[in-house]
């Protein structure tokens, strides 16, 4: 034990030195440019070269499957099933003349074989629906050296499953308490900085100070997950009074948004870590938070979203009628609420890359600590936004209509599949009407028919 | 490492499922990730809440009478041997089979014959191996809700007993089942095609 002595002051001053000049690094390279807004382009160069050792492992694990002559599995995010997107109609009168060797035009009114159309329907759903592989992680087509995200791990030689290692150690030994430090640095700023902010007498300073607070601490956080972010279109960016709206895919979308924008932001009232920093930051900004109990009352929430809009000098709100995180594969069902309001809406496209790390979060599966780790050691998270033109509720269209009208503009610009399910079908039956309309259809065709029989 | 594998291994009697079914590899993978997806909390089984969980299946129709397929003879849990056997039914016929097959070996779930026996138990509920008039009505009422009268839909039901009826026993036997659709190319309309 004496013996450790000498070596003991050693130690700490080399522990004390390296992490002044860690620190330093920090301050310089990541923090100052975070409160200024202005970027060195390290993350891109980190992109970049992710991408080479990336298709690197991919071309390695295909050599290894083609030595064993296995094939390798090959994921389909459009589905595993070939699909004719043909009408109810026009299926079920194919089939009826494939059978029958009468003349088209005598249409009988049911035939034994209209149940093969509803038959082949119900498999093919079995086989592959839409909604339920919107609820797991994107696959990728090319390994990115996560374990998370390999499937065919037997093929892995010895020289990747170095590369493995190494990625391994880079991502939980530097990356992960590097941005651990720089979170927290994030959070902290923003509780102290708003809170501060807040005993300022309101007016025009406290608002800019705000302002920026709020912006510097979003960096922050930003670099604290590394998130590569690519605005486009930042000249339709949300202006005050009106409703920005994007598609959900996790908790970071907020931050992404709001490190390029300053938004009053709607939700409900956490408890721990959550509730302080909300706490805090409304007493900078007025963001709108719901208690618990609130929010079942639809009423009484459009009405305090109506009142915010009207006031044309109050900050855009930022919603997302989703309602629920879905993979970023497709937008699914808008909740009509945000779109009853009357204000001008800016829709907000984003859409994440899954190469580097995968954004989504599945609520059923991690939980928020976890998932936020798991963000933490990724690579990084890049993504693009899109911001779109502002669009108003025309005179004849109805909430709903209005609702899947911004939705199909979102998803046309992300890249994403447009899908008319309710997210929350993955928690509730789907409703019956849905199942009226298509027995209307096929009504129609066996009963449409005996009518003008009995004319004739 | 990972929580899938690529590997058709992983699947439990790959083998005599592949020849049980006809199903290649490589669909079996997929049709296994698909079972695991289904699965919700990861009994390692099918139940019929799982099913009815598919949103595009609840809207169907004859949403519940496949999933009534997939459980026969009262059975609650449905295992991946199990599902598959019933998603083989729906495989597109492979037409090398018709000249090489052994006429011992019983006839692979696919062909023509079986996908008409699967069509013919979605209507005949009580598997006496005919469809009475009750069970016509029975099925067309699911297919049309409440959009048609009950006497509109008896005539049509009458009338199309009455066709394919020929012993004049009132009811549609198998044979006769399979007669009225002999020119169809059930081949084609009962099969899915599955990407490799």
């Amino acid at each position: 034990m004496f013996l450790l002595l000498p070596f003991d002051s050693l130690i700490v001053s080399l522990l004390g030195i390296s992490l002044t000049v860690l620190f330093t690094l920090l301050l310089v390279f990541i923090i100052a440019p975070a409160i200024f807004g202005v970027s060195f382009g390290i993350r891109k160069l980190y992109m970049k070269t992710l991408l080479k050792i990336f298709a690197w492992a991919t071309l390695r694990m295909e050599r290894g499957a083609k030595e064993k002559n296995h094939q390798l599995y090959k994921p389909y995010t459009n589905g595993i099933i070939a699909k004719d997107p043909t009408s109810l109609e026009e299926e079920i009168k194919e089939i009826r003349r494939s059978g029958s060797s009468k003349a088209l035009d005598d249409t009988r009114e049911f035939e034994l074989s209209d149940i093969f159309y509803f038959c082949r329907k119900g498999m093919e759903t079995i086989m592959d629906d839409e909604v339920t592989k919107r609820f797991s992680a994107e696959e990728l087509e090319s390994w990115n050296l996560l374990s998370r995200t390999n499937y065919n791990f037997q093929y892995i030689s010895l020289r990747l499953t170095v590369l493995w290692g190494l990625g391994v150690l880079i991502r939980y030994c530097f990356l992960l308490p590097l941005r651990i430090a720089l979170a927290f640095t994030g959070i902290s700023l923003l509780v102290v900085g708003t809170t501060v902010v807040g005993y300022l007498p309101n007016g025009r300073f406290k608002e800019f100070l705000s302002k920026h607070v709020h912006l510097m601490c979003y960096r922050i956080c930003v670099r604290a997950l590394t998130a590569i972010i690519t605005y486009h279109d930042r000249k339709n960016r949300p202006r005050n009074g009106g409703i920005c709206v994007a598609n959900h895919t996790s908790p970071i979308d907020v931050i992404i948004l709001a490190s390029d924008g300053y938004y009053a932001m709607v939700g409900q009232v956490h408890g721990g870590l959550m509730g302080v920093i909300q706490r805090a930051m409304v007493k900078a900004c007025p963001h709108v938070w719901f208690e618990r109990s609130e929010v079942k009352d639809r009423h009484l929430v459009a009405k305090r979203l109506t009142e915010h809009v009207q006031d044309k000098s109050k900050l855009p709100i930022l919603i997302f009628p989703e309602g629920t995180c879905i993979n970023n594969t497709s937008v699914m069902m808008f909740k009509k609420g945000s779109f009853e309001i009357g204000a001008t809406v800016y829709p907000v496209a984003i859409k994440y890359d899954p190469q580097f790390g995968d954004a989504f979060w599945n609520s059923s599966k991690y939980g928020m600590v976890t998932y936020l780790l798991r963000m933490m050691t990724s690579w990084a998270i890049v993504c693009s936004v899109w911001y779109l033109p502002p669009m108003t509720r025309e005179a004849e269209e109805d909430a709903v209509q209005f609702a899947n009208r911004v939705k199909s503009a979102i998803a046309r610009q992300g890249g994403l599949v447009d899908l008319l399910w309710d997210g929350g079908l993955k928690r509730e039956k789907v409703k019956d009407t849905f199942k009226e309309e298509q027995q209307k259809l096929y009504s129609k065709m066996i009963v449409g028919n005996h009518e003008d029989r009995s004319r004739s | 490492m990972g929580s899938r594998s690529s590997h058709a291994a992983r699947i439990p009697d790959v083998d005599s499922i592949q020849r049980e079914t006809g199903f290649s590899q490589a669909s079996l993978l997929r049709l296994y990730h698909r079972f695991r997806a289904l699965d919700r909390n990861k009994k390692g089984y099918l139940s019929r809440v799982d099913l009815q969980e598919i949103g595009a299946l609840a809207v169907n129709p004859l949403g519940d009478r496949i999933i009534d397929s997939f459980f026969p003879d009262g059975s609650l849990q449905l295992d991946f041997p199990g599902f598959v056997r019933v998603l083989a039914h729906f495989r597109p016929v492979d037409v090398e089979d018709h000249g090489n097959r052994d006429p011992q070996e019983p006839e692979p779930l696919n062909s023509r014959m079986n996908k008409l026996r699967f069509a013919f138990q979605l209507y005949d509920l009580d598997r006496d191996g005919k469809i009475s008039r009750h069970e016509m009505l029975q099925v067309l009422r699911l297919m049309v809700g409440v959009q048609v009268t009950e006497e509109q839909l008896e005539s049509i039901a009458d009338r199309t007993v009455q066709e394919a009826d020929e012993d004049g026993d009132g009811a549609v036997s198998f044979l006769e089942f399979t007669k009225s659709l002999e020119k169809m190319n059930i081949e084609q309309k009962m099969s899915i095609r599955i990407l490799k």
